[in-house]
């Protein structure tokens, strides 16, 4: 590495563990302790990547999150590799490998460039007004933008790495360790206060921690040598957890945040093996101080975007902290005073300062002598107005400014530089404030946005709070955190302060140029490529929304969200619009502050964790003879079962077979089962279903239908009357937890009166359904003490039996048509009774069938399934279903809208049975139905809700929902599908045993 | 976040409620004799306030208990809990 470049320092950097990376295919060194950012620039390394729309070559431009040109690419062609990454938070290690984003082929030769010559036809809005119509072509115009336009590669294999959530309770939460974080979370911690306190760097300390000089001093201390004891004094408290690389992603209300610990990020790879990378923490804190400091703000001028243009902080913090210098020939261009601390910090080390160059024309400040001392060219009162070199800048025009600042006189003068640190002042870092909903107010005198109304218990300290200079920060972050946090004694004596700095400052938001504005390039945000011109074209067209501005222009859209130039966008629009800061709003910060990893955000949430699923106790059963599953709600549900590479086509059709010529055996117990006790249990029913349940005798059973408030049909199920006060209702397997939820609602807040207990016994027991013509040779073999004969247990009723032991219910209940019963026996013995069942009925082949061949089963018979027949649009009537509704009730859930003058339409769509001409062909489920294809637009009279290939009927079987289809019995009607029309008749949807005589045959 | 206060069990993380639309909604005794009109306005209409709301909130995945909320849904400042049946505590 250029040696000229690298400095000795003491702070973080370790200079005897020495670092060897690779950055686009080329192997560089650094030292433990760098960034990706600092380790590039001290081998002399700006340009970096390509900016988005134009493809310029742009720089390393912050030293921190807010950076918004070095974003690259992390690990080559692995299953780590990581876009957006910003060069400025990358800690290095050895065997790194990053490369340059939004170039091809190569960061130095851009093909992509050639945007930057067409940008006079590439304004605001271009790929709006361009690539958007005709609406056809989009798909043409998307793949050569993409191609040009990307941002970095996604992996395309799974993540290695071990993500974690972690909950975190303390009393307070300082988010940031700048000098004020440290005081603030010393006088919490000890005053008794269980206390967090998170920064995203790796260090503690802020900018603080580097500030060296002379003009910056604490208690008679060098501000550096001060902090390094307060900080050393808290790393012992017992109250205090420290927590470095932890950037807080978002504060919402109720001092509820999100934050991101990076555990493994700075370790070489070959260290990082099950270890878990990153944490996102979920923080409840009972107060919050936010000292999030602030953002240098760059300055908005001519071709302000040229590698080699860096804040001037960032240079500080480079050459301070990391011993960095980025250039051999420095222009520093400021409207304020910090930058004469960054000259200060070159001048100790003997870097050339070509000029200075401040918009302001007095400077009145210890520090600013101090640099005209050292014989430094301060030009007073003067801007850059053009810059020249295009992989790295090389020279800069300057010109004085008129007295009000809006033009530049006088001649032009070219002052060379390999580097230009500008300065535009501070913005306060209120992101995190704004998220949880907190209300900013604009400060006149140095133009910022600072927090003003809170909408919790928290507190913004600091710079981030608009407090600028040493003694303010420190005496109001004494006086703040004391009325904060209600406390006495605020651990701190007297704390007296030197200050080299005044806080004047000449804002200008954008710095006038001999050019017209349609020839200038000023960037305000440079990720995406957003230009003062731009925002002005925007109110030209009529924007004046800062909203409406930023998604127009782009403004504050990447992935920075505008850290940088989002004050300049809105002192633009206020300028040319003649209206007053703050009257605009500002942009909204959305969360996260910064980008976050899909594994952080999913934690241990993936693979078979992403989406927990419910077994039953057969499950294993299941698994063990080749089932097939299917999801329903968040159950895994036995589908059908494959014998001898039969397709599931097959494999139903033997099944359903079966379950009609012998016996057939189903795993119910999905089904959602609540348990209803209490004095008015039956009142209470009558009240949820529409048919009347008061005279159920003890030990029946009864079909009921659920309606919403508005009508249409919510769920059903068999009720079973076990005592005098006492039923299990079944409701279909998806909607268990939302049918008590609703029974519950009524319960509570409409019919308190009730004695009425609910309770879901779902889990609790397994449910086993027998069927078919065998089902009852095979249940006397089960319970043999059981009377089965149809005096003793008729269809529709219920008894409490044993089976070697343990108690059961069984109910007669049929969903196939088949004289059948359902065991329920707590879950734990449900495998065992199951195996029974299937040993009783080896000689009836028995047959174990899953879901399909149950639809299937249930289709033949017209039983509608909640949920595929319906869709919260049918109402019992439209089911055909009348004969449940009772007319004699006075009221239930949902019975008065069933005669609205909507429901009670005549045209509205209705259940009916479909037949297709050809036999063999099966409708596809979801098909649309229409009466005549030649009227155009085609009026679609419904959909085929289930649709089947019946083998007990030999035929192709539907069920669809048709308008007015109740009167439509034996019409003809089309299915029209992609290459051929498929013609149907509408017929009862009992397609078999309409008279049930098989359900009620003597076996 | 919100940190709601169940009337029965405390103070509890939002992602244990569910939220149930406007309070104080009285279904009506007699739907039967109500017009079209009236039944609609109990069933469709709904004020969603910018300010001061009063809301049912279901602790469903704790006691599984209704209770009503008064909310400030312009800043979700949480005014107050109270029981089902029980007076608003502020107007
Ligand atoms: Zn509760």
């Amino acid at each position: 590495m250029p040696n000229n470049l690298r400095f000795k320092t003491s702070k973080i950097i370790d200079e005897t563990y020495r670092v060897s990376f690779k950055f686009n295919n080329k192997t560089y060194f650094g030292f433990k302790g760098d960034t990706l950012a600092s380790a590039l620039l001290a081998n002399g390394i700006h340009l970096v990547g390509r900016s988005f729309k134009y493809h310029r070559p742009r720089g390393i431009m912050t030293s921190g999150s807010e950076e918004p040109n070095a974003i690259i690419q992390l690990h080559d062609n692995s299953s780590r590799t990581e876009p957006n990454v910003r060069a400025t938070e990358v800690e290095i290690y050895e065997g790194l490998v990053a490369s340059s984003q939004n170039c091809w082929p190569s960061v130095n030769f851009d093909i992509g460039g050639i945007n930057n010559l067409l940008s006079p036809i590439l304004p605001a809005g271009f790929y709006y007004k361009t690539f958007m119509w005709p609406a056809s072509f989009w798909e043409k115009y998307e793949y050569f933008i993409r191609k040009s336009a990307g941002l970095g590669k996604s992996p395309k294999v799974a993540d290695p790495d071990i993500y974690e959530h972690k909950y975190i309770h303390c009393d307070v939460l300082v988010i940031g360790a700048g000098i004020s974080g440290i005081m603030a979370a010393k006088m919490a911690a000890k005053n008794g206060f269980k206390t967090l306190l998170v920064d995203e760097k790796s260090y503690l300390g802020g900018s603080s921690i580097y500030d060296n000089s002379e003009f910056s001093k604490i208690n008679n201390q060098i501000t550096s040598s001060w902090l390094e004891k307060e900080i050393n004094e808290i790393s012992k408290l017992e109250n205090l957890e420290i927590k470095t690389r932890t950037s807080v992603a978002a504060f919402h209300g109720y001092n509820f945040l999100l934050a991101r610990e990076n555990l493994t990020d700075h370790l070489p790879i070959n260290q990082r093996e099950n270890k878990v990378r990153q944490r996102l923490l979920k923080i409840r804190a009972k107060k919050v101080i936010t000292a999030t400091g602030s953002i240098e703000r760059p300055l908005i001028f001519d071709n302000n975007d040229r590698p080699g243009i860096m804040l001037s902080s960032a240079i500080k913090r480079y050459i301070d902290l990391y011993g960095v210098a980025c250039g051999e020939n420095n222009i520093l261009f400021t409207n304020n005073d910090t930058a004469y601390e960054t000259a200060m910090s070159l001048i100790q080390r003997g870097i050339k300062i070509n000029a200075i160059i401040d918009n302001r024309e007095q400077i009145d400040s210890k520090i600013s002598y101090e640099v005209e001392k050292n014989n430094i060219k301060i030009y007073k009162g003067y801007t850059v107005v053009e810059t020249y070199g295009y992989r790295r800048i090389n020279k800069i025009s300057i010109m004085k400014l008129s007295k009000d600042g809006q033009t530049v006189i006088g001649d032009k003068t070219k002052l060379n530089c390999d580097c230009l640190g500008v300065s535009g002042g501070w913005t306060p870092a209120v992101h995190l404030f704004t998220q949880s909903g907190g209300k900013l107010k604009f400060r006149e005198e140095d133009q910022v946005f600072i927090p003003n109304v809170y909408s919790s218990d928290q507190i913004s300290i600091g710079s981030c709070n608009g407090d600028f200079g040493l003694e303010e920060i420190i005496k109001n972050t004494l006086f703040s955190i004391k009325k904060f946090l209600v406390i006495d004694n605020s651990e701190y004596k007297t704390v007296e302060t030197i200050s080299g700095l005044n806080q004047s400052k000449r804002n200008i938001w954008l710095l006038p140029s001999d050019k017209s504005l349609g020839k200038t390039k000023s960037f305000v945000d440079y990720q995406n490529d957003a230009t003062a011109k731009d925002i002005k074209l925007a109110l030209r067209e009529g924007f004046r929304s800062i909203e409406h501005v930023k998604r127009y222009t782009t403004t504050g859209m990447g992935t920075d969200q505008g850290k940088l130039g989002n004050m300049h966008a809105l002192g633009i629009i206020s300028e040319t619009a003649g209206t007053k800061m703050g009257e605009h709003g500002t942009t909204t910060f959305r969360p996260p502050y910064t980008p976050l990893t899909f594994g952080t955000i999913v934690g241990r949430n993936v693979g078979e964790f992403f989406d927990i699923f419910r077994r039953t106790p057969i499950h294993d059963w299941h698994v063990a003879n080749n089932a097939e599953f299917e999801n329903v709600g968040q159950w895994k549900r036995a589908w059908y079962y494959p014998k001898d590479n039969e397709n599931m086509h097959q494999a139903v059709q033997r099944e359903s077979k079966a379950a009609r010529d012998s016996a057939g055996i189903l795993d119910a117990s999905t089904l959602g089962k609540i348990d209803i006790q209490g004095t008015d249990a039956s009142e209470f029913l009558n009240r949820v279903y529409t048919n009347a349940w008061s005279k159920l005798a003890v030990g029946k059973c009864r079909y009921g239908l659920m309606l919403n408030e508005d009508g249409m049909v919510y769920d059903d199920g068999v009720t079973t009357r076990l005592g005098e006060n006492h039923y299990i209702m079944t409701t279909t397997t998806g909607g268990a937890a939302n049918v008590l939820g609703k029974l519950e609602d009524y319960l509570q807040t409409e019919w308190p009166e009730l004695d009425v207990y609910l309770s879901s016994v779902t889990d609790h027991f397994a449910t086993i359904s027998v069927c078919g013509p065998n089902s009852k040779k095979i249940v006397s073999k089960v319970i043999p003490d059981l009377d089965l004969s149809d005096e003793k247990f008729p269809h529709m009723s219920f008894k409490n039996v044993k089976i070697d032991n343990i108690k059961c219910r069984v109910m007669r209940i049929s969903f196939t048509g088949e004289h059948s019963y359902e065991i329920n026996i707590q879950a734990n013995f449900g495998k065992s009774v199951w195996e029974k069942c299937m040993e009783a009925g080896k000689d009836f082949n028995i047959t174990p069938y899953g879901t399909e061949t149950m639809h299937l089963l249930r289709a033949e018979k017209g039983f509608i399934i909640v949920g595929q027949d319906t869709d919260a649009t049918l109402t019992p009537i439209d089911l055909q279903m009348d004969w449940i509704v009772s007319k004699k009730k006075y009221d239930f859930i949902g019975k008065r809208s069933l005669y609205r003058s909507d429901t009670i339409r005549e045209d509205r769509k209705q259940l009916v049975g479909l037949l297709t001409e050809n036999p063999e062909e099966v409708l596809e489920e979801g098909a649309q139905i229409v009466a005549d294809i030649k009227k155009s637009p085609i009026e679609m009279l419904g959909h085929v809700t289930s649709s089947y290939y019946s083998p007990n009927l030999k035929k192709s079987i539907a069920l669809g929902v048709v308008k007015g289809g109740k009167n439509m019995l034996g019409q003809k009607l089309i299915i029209p599908m992609e290459n051929k029309n498929i013609n149907v008749t509408v017929a009862d949807p009992v397609f078999l045993d309409k008279e049930g005589e098989r359900l009620n045959a003597k076996l | 976040m919100f940190l709601i206060n169940c009337p029965f069990c405390g103070e509890r993380e939002q992602s244990e409620f569910k939220a149930g639309g406007e309070a104080h909604i009285v279904r009506p005794k007699q739907p039967t004799e109500l017009s079209d009109d009236e039944w609609a306005e109990y069933l469709f209409m709904r004020k969603n306030i910018k300010g001061i709301q009063f809301e049912r909130w279901n602790h469903v995945h704790g006691c599984r208990k209704w209770f009503n909320m008064v909310r400030d849904t312009s800043n979700d400042q949480i005014k107050a809990v109270y029981k089902m049946g029980e007076k608003p505590p502020v107007k």
